[in-house]
């Protein structure tokens, strides 16, 4: 029973699996997965026009799936209307009702609502659930708490329309929290308020939520906002989930160059890994902490404007040396655009260097973050261990050798993503690894998994892994291709 | 500042002028009349000729069972089509709408010819229920109208955060769709009563003299030189029902009524 409890507090309360939605032939969600644990802080987040409030709109029940599954609480909810899921919206523009007063707007879900009051026995003798209505009473108390706790206790017998903006907003938050919902949804809600508003609304709602306990999706297109809230954040384009983390991993380790430009500013560069631990780009060799390229391989990188040093020119401090093209003061720091080699970075800096002047700019190796450029299979420098099984990450894998390499023969073995199998046992594996990352790629979850000898494994799986999981990882020898190296690379 | 709104009152001017040419005037010569007897001097006559015969006073009242009947007959057919048409499977076109509105376009004594001849077709002979579906057919539109401009326009999030809360549809409908409506219905019920009330050419054409209304009286009146001072207090006993009536109309819905759509204030 404790077990099952714990087991229940850390479960998935809504699982997308596979949704899509197409209106008149546009497809607006793409085959999107997505699982969200009990009582946490979701953000969809994406420029207007992505899907995520098509997504919101579907966990709500306001429009059905084209295909796919929404799982609540490991129930089908898909064909479910609204009225009957225990899930409550605040609406972008709050639609409060014009014609009830703060009160009863905030009552409106209470008087409906039909609670269980124990069971009966019917003349058959069959018991049944009975159900009973709020009395006036209950719904006086509930109503009130939920003003109090918005900051309105004293306004439930003003009319909506003569409420400010931020005010009519704590009403459509209270009417949809009074009825305790498993599931809150959140509609850009704090899109209409200015700037100081907005930003209390952000404190007010992230304190409610840790209150209450309540799981909270929260659609926005502010990525400010959505790094500030939320535990976990989905950033979305065109229907498809491009990465789901918290906001620190997708702040520092976007998936995509997508991802990084649209969470903050920053700079997105094509660089190549010419060996562990270092990185070119710009005609520049610098330091990285990223590993486990292949050689030469080439990458994206994001470099954070405040995570670019600038000295004056000539200092010799810094790696590049270019020219400051404008400067922008934004309030307690700099914005400067500064050429170097071709590229024009965007940097932010609390001292200003005038327009036109030779600066020099340095990077330090934690400023720098290195991404896949997108592939489709792993690869790995190795050796045949045996008659037909090469070495991969630790472990022998078995291969069809049809050209008769020998053993020791120095090979490259690629294997595709979708060509590696996860076993839940370690034990079914021939190798072990832990999950390290899970991206949602629309049709499919690309996981990363980090093995024993550090090297990273990535696999295209319909199935979702938790981070950190333990599994084991086995390949079908007919899926490995094993080549053997031209002389030169061999020696290395 | 000032004198562009100076300037701006100018273009009301000729609107001031034609209503106070069409409106007042005529109320005032209206008002003239009642009050007055054939030599022009100050008189109550007029109103103690309505007052003293109960055969008047029992017109009057068919005239307004007749409207209050035709407007609530309206009412009751026009709100369930409003609500189909308004719903976004039929707004898309408003080819609808046009189809319900498109016999206004048609001169009323036609429509009312025409009818008599479908009702002689079928062999209606109650002269009442003839008048009542001649008045429903005439002023059907003008409840229609109304009843669909607010509920097309009415705010779709509000059906929806109603059905978020736990609402079904038929909830939905009397807890939110029909209370936002009420202006809508109230200019409706106000369009068609109106008319109605004071029409004759319905029942001359299609009644007999069972269904005598008080238009009919009216014309009568006007059909003679000495009967425009009675006449007049007629149309004034009329106007005060009607003032009266939309005032107390528009109390009823004032408190609850929202001010978007087919607003509410005729008056």
């Amino acid at each position: 029973m404790e077990n099952g409890k714990l087991h229940e507090k850390f479960d998935k309360i809504i699982e997308i699996r596979g949704v899509s939605k197409v209106f008149d032939g546009i497809t607006v969600v793409d085959n999107m997965n997505l699982s969200i644990k009990r009582g946490e802080f979701v953000t969809l987040l994406g420029p207007s026009g992505c899907g995520k409030t098509t997504l919101l709109r579907m966990i709500a029940g306001f429009e059905t799936p084209t295909s796919g599954q929404i799982i609540l609480e490991r129930q089908d909810v898909t064909g479910i209307p609204p009225h009957k899921r225990p899930i409550n919206t605040v609406f972008q523009k709050y639609a409060l009702f014009p014609h009830l007063n703060v009160f009863n707007n905030v009552a409106f879900g209470l008087k409906i609502k039909q609670i269980p009051a124990g069971t009966s026995v019917d003349k058959k003798g069959r018991t049944k659930e009975v159900f009973r209505k709020y009395t006036k009473a209950e719904i006086k108390e509930k109503v009130e708490r939920a003003l109090a706790l918005v900051n309105l206790a004293d306004y439930g017998h003003r009319d909506v329309n003569s409420l400010s903006g931020g005010q009519q907003q704590r009403v459509a938050i209270a009417r949809a929290l009074v009825l305790e919902p498993k599931v809150l949804l959140l509609d850009e809600p704090l899109g209409a308020l200015d700037l100081k508003m907005r930003k209390d609304m952000q404190a007010e709602l992230k304190a409610m939520h840790r209150n209450l306990g309540i799981t909270f999706v929260y659609v926005t297109h502010d990525q400010e906002e959505a790094l500030t809230m939320s535990d976990n954040i989905a950033v979305i384009k065109d229907g498809v989930i491009q990465q789901y983390g918290t906001p620190k991993k997708i702040y520092d380790e976007p998936a995509n160059a997508f991802v990084a430009d649209f969470i903050g500013e920053s700079n997105i560069l094509s660089g190549t890994m010419p060996e562990d631990f270092r990185v070119v780009f710009c005609g520049e060799s610098f330091k990285c902490l990223d590993k486990g390229f292949a050689r030469n391989e080439k990458v994206d990188l994001v470099v954070r404007p405040e995570d670019i040093d600038v000295y004056k020119g000539g200092s010799g401090k810094g790696q590049l040396t270019g020219k400051v093209l404008s400067s922008v003061f934004k309030g307690t720091y700099y914005e400067m655009n500064i050429e170097a080699n071709g590229y024009e970075f965007t940097v932010q800096n609390t001292d200003e260097f005038a327009v036109g002047r030779t600066v020099e700019l340095g990077i330090e190796p934690d400023g720098i973050h290195i991404m896949k450029k997108l592939r489709t299979a792993n690869e790995y420098i190795t050796e045949v261990t045996g008659e037909n099984t090469v070495a991969i990450c630790g472990g022998d894998f078995e291969f069809i050798n049809s050209s008769g390499l020998e053993k020791g023969t120095r090979v490259k073995a690629v294997v595709p993503f979708d060509a590696v199998e996860l076993t839940d046992d370690e034990s079914d594996g021939v190798i072990g690894g832990n999950i390290a990352q899970s991206l949602y790629k629309g049709a499919y979850y690309q996981v990363q998994v980090y093995t024993d000898d550090d090297n990273d494994f990535f696999v295209d799986t319909a199935d979702e892994w938790d981070n950190d999981d333990r599994v084991g990882i086995r390949i079908p020898p007919e899926r490995i291709t094993v080549t053997a190296m031209e002389e030169d690379d061999a020696q290395d | 500042m000032r004198r562009i709104s100076f300037k701006r009152t100018y273009f009301a001017m000729p609107y001031a002028v034609l209503g106070v040419l069409f409106v007042i005037v005529p109320l005032g010569i209206m008002v003239f009349y009642a009050f007055t007897g054939t030599d022009n001097s100050f008189t109550f006559s007029n109103f103690v000729n309505f007052f003293s015969k109960p055969a008047m006073i029992k017109v009057l009242f068919r005239s307004l069972g007749v409207a209050a009947i035709t407007t609530v007959v309206c009412l009751l057919l026009a709100y369930p089509i409003a609500l189909i048409l308004s719903s976004s499977k039929f707004n898309k076109s408003a080819i609808l709408i046009l189809m319900f509105v498109l016999p206004m376009w048609i001169n009323s004594l036609l429509r009312t010819y025409a009818i008599k001849i479908v009702l002689d077709l079928i062999g209606l002979k109650n002269a009442y229920a003839a008048v009542v579906i001649g008045m429903v057919y005439d002023f059907f539109p003008f409840m229609l109208l109304p009843l669909y401009t607010i509920l097309v326009n009415m705010d779709y999030s509000l059906t929806e955060a109603a059905t978020d809360l736990g609402s079904g549809s038929a909830g939905t409908f009397f807890r939110v769709k029909l209370p936002l409506s009420l202006p809508g219905i109230m200019s409706g019920i106000l369009m068609v009563f109106m008319p109605t009330v004071s029409t004759f050419a319905i029942s001359d054409i299609l009644g007999d003299t069972s269904t005598y209304m008080f238009g009919n009286i009216i014309n009568q009146w006007f059909g003679t030189q000495a009967g425009w001072h009675i006449g007049s207090a007629y149309s004034f006993i009329l106007l005060v029902l009607i003032a009266v009536t939309m005032f107390i109309a528009n109390k009823l819905s004032g408190g609850k009524a929202q001010p978007t759509g087919a607003g509410g204030n005729v008056l």
